[in-house]
């Protein structure tokens, strides 16, 4: 069935300007007919890694979208040098409550994605794909399952790909949880192996975040040369931005990196002498205060400045009558309630944190509570078999920092009864960790 | 090349034998759980790691040649 594509396809023109990730998600569902027209050939896939393909994702300059920011290309390139046929996973497991740029994706363009796995996987030398969503996000599920059906039938893939629903927790989209799921374990983090050299079935496994594919999609079809003529030289490129709280228009936007935040909340109708403070990077992420906010640019190096960087993209504007304080204490809270169980210094500092900044919220700590708070950030930071107490402590130590003074008027007594809660938090599931 | 103490966060379950042993370089948090010295060990303390690392009864403490 191949051959009746074959003689219609015709690349579509790269675009100059923006957005490119985003001029691929259609209103409607795009089948593989038309998605094949515009995107072209892909790359074969051979036994061996193709050092073209990472070449070109290296010249590109891509990095990790999941929240890592790790060079796609030097990833590549340790499974690529790794002994055995390599896997790749799509991870689209997308935890963190306020990102939807993976399931905006995965719902509405997952043929560039299965593009951009079938690309990385010759860039590896992978045999199989594997394709990694969130069990209870049924709509990018039903997506996936209706495009793989669809490749089957009218341009087998050249490997076999499958579709994986892997169990809601927070940690279970970090690297060596999923590979441990897939291994037939709990869907935990661990510390024995890591996935580039032994992950999936002990063979060398790229992971990879639905974006960054998206990305390695357009990368192959258009070249490094096209990435790169927009975001700024370290970091060339777009990115997918999961904006939300005080601004007209909550969505996800595609901007350059390296844009003005105060520019992306204007146009998106925010409004920055309404917001007292921006999260950014989710809740591993860090808030601006609105000074901060008002110069920053949407790049790592830019906001390293202000200890901060993009991480998954989350983007949350906070309305100046909602409380700095009882918002982080919320995070906090869920944090300790999304903890894997198994490192001590995880289940007892972030239960012991989640309740003092519950009481600090309350107007009911000891006066003394914010030192004890940085006391137990520094205790519990690298403690853990993955990053999810170093992510809690640099949130509290953002949050401490970015509302001093609203913190020292709740450790007064003061508790913000009225103030609206802002910041989503998804509903407990009870889910299984198998 | 040195020898530093290395700990498994999953398998340790907060005995605290670590620390009673070896409290050159081990100390507990709030919650009971030891945080390691990273600096190597010197011959001089070599011994006492030994001891607390095969004390360990859930085995989650070691010396790791870095």
């Amino acid at each position: 069935m191949t051959s009746t594509l074959a003689p219609r396809v015709e690349t579509a023109p790269a675009p100059e300007s923006l957005p490119r990730l985003l001029s691929e998600v259609p209103r409607s569902w795009r089948d593989l007919v038309s998605h094949r027209r515009r995107a072209g050939v892909l790359p074969e896939v051979r036994r061996e890694p193709r050092p073209d393909l990472i070449q070109a994702v290296e010249r590109a300059g891509l990095r990790g979208k999941g929240g890592g920011a790790f060079s796609t290309a030097h990833k590549m390139e340790a499974v690529a040098a790794g002994a055995g046929r390599a896997v790749v996973v799509v991870n689209g497991a997308e935890g963190e409550p306020a990102s939807g740029k993976d399931k905006l994706l995965l719902v509405r363009a997952p043929h560039l994605v299965l593009d951009g796995a079938l690309a990385a996987a010759a860039a590896v030398g992978a045999d199989q794909v594997v394709v990694a969503v969130d069990r209870h996000a049924s709509e990018a599920l039903d997506s996936v399952r209706r495009a793989l059906g669809e490749r089957l039938s009218y341009e087998p893939a050249p490997i076999p790909m499958r579709l994986v629903a892997v169990p809601t927790h927070y940690v279970s989209g970090e690297e060596t949880a999923l590979v441990r799921w897939l291994n037939g374990g709990e869907a935990k983090p661990t510390n024995t192996a890591r996935p580039f050299e032994r992950g999936v079935a002990r063979r060398p496994t790229l992971l990879d975040n639905v974006e960054t594919l998206a990305h390695v999609a357009q990368i192959v079809r258009w070249g490094p040369g096209w990435f790169r003529t927009v975001g700024t030289p370290n970091e060339p490129g777009s990115t997918l931005i999961s904006l939300s709280g005080a601004v007209a228009r909550p969505a996800v936007y595609e901007v350059p990196l390296g844009a003005s935040l105060a520019r992306v909340l204007e146009q998106s109708g925010g409004r920055l002498d309404q917001i007292s403070a921006v999260l950014v990077g989710g809740y591993f992420g860090t808030w601006l205060t609105a000074d901060n906010a008002a110069e920053a640019r949407l790049s790592c190096e830019d906001l390293a400045r202000f200890g901060s960087d993009l991480g998954c993209g989350v983007v949350i504007a906070l309305p100046r009558e909602a409380c700095g304080v009882v918002e982080s204490a919320r995070v906090l809270s869920w944090l300790a309630s999304s903890t894997a169980g198994q490192c001590g210094s995880c289940v007892h500092g972030l239960a012991s944190i989640a309740d003092t900044t519950g009481a600090v919220a309350r107007g009911r700590a000891p006066r003394d509570a914010a030192l004890q708070l940085m006391r137990w950030a520094e205790q519990i930071e690298g403690r853990g078999a993955c990053r999810l107490p170093d992510g809690a402590a640099r949130f509290l130590r953002s949050s401490l920092a970015a509302f001093q003074h609203e913190v020292d008027r709740h450790l007064r007594g003061a508790h913000c009864g009225q103030a609206p809660h802002v910041l989503p938090l998804p509903n407990p599931v009870r889910d299984s960790w198998r | 090349m040195a020898l530093r103490l290395r700990i498994d966060p999953i398998a340790c379950d907060g005995r605290g034998v670590c620390a009673e042993l070896f409290p050159e370089r081990v100390s507990l948090d709030d919650w009971g759980f030891p945080i390691l010295d990273d600096d190597p060990i010197g011959r001089d303390l070599l011994e006492h790691a030994r001891r607390a690392v095969a004390a360990c009864p859930v085995l989650a403490l070691r010396l790791e040649r870095t």
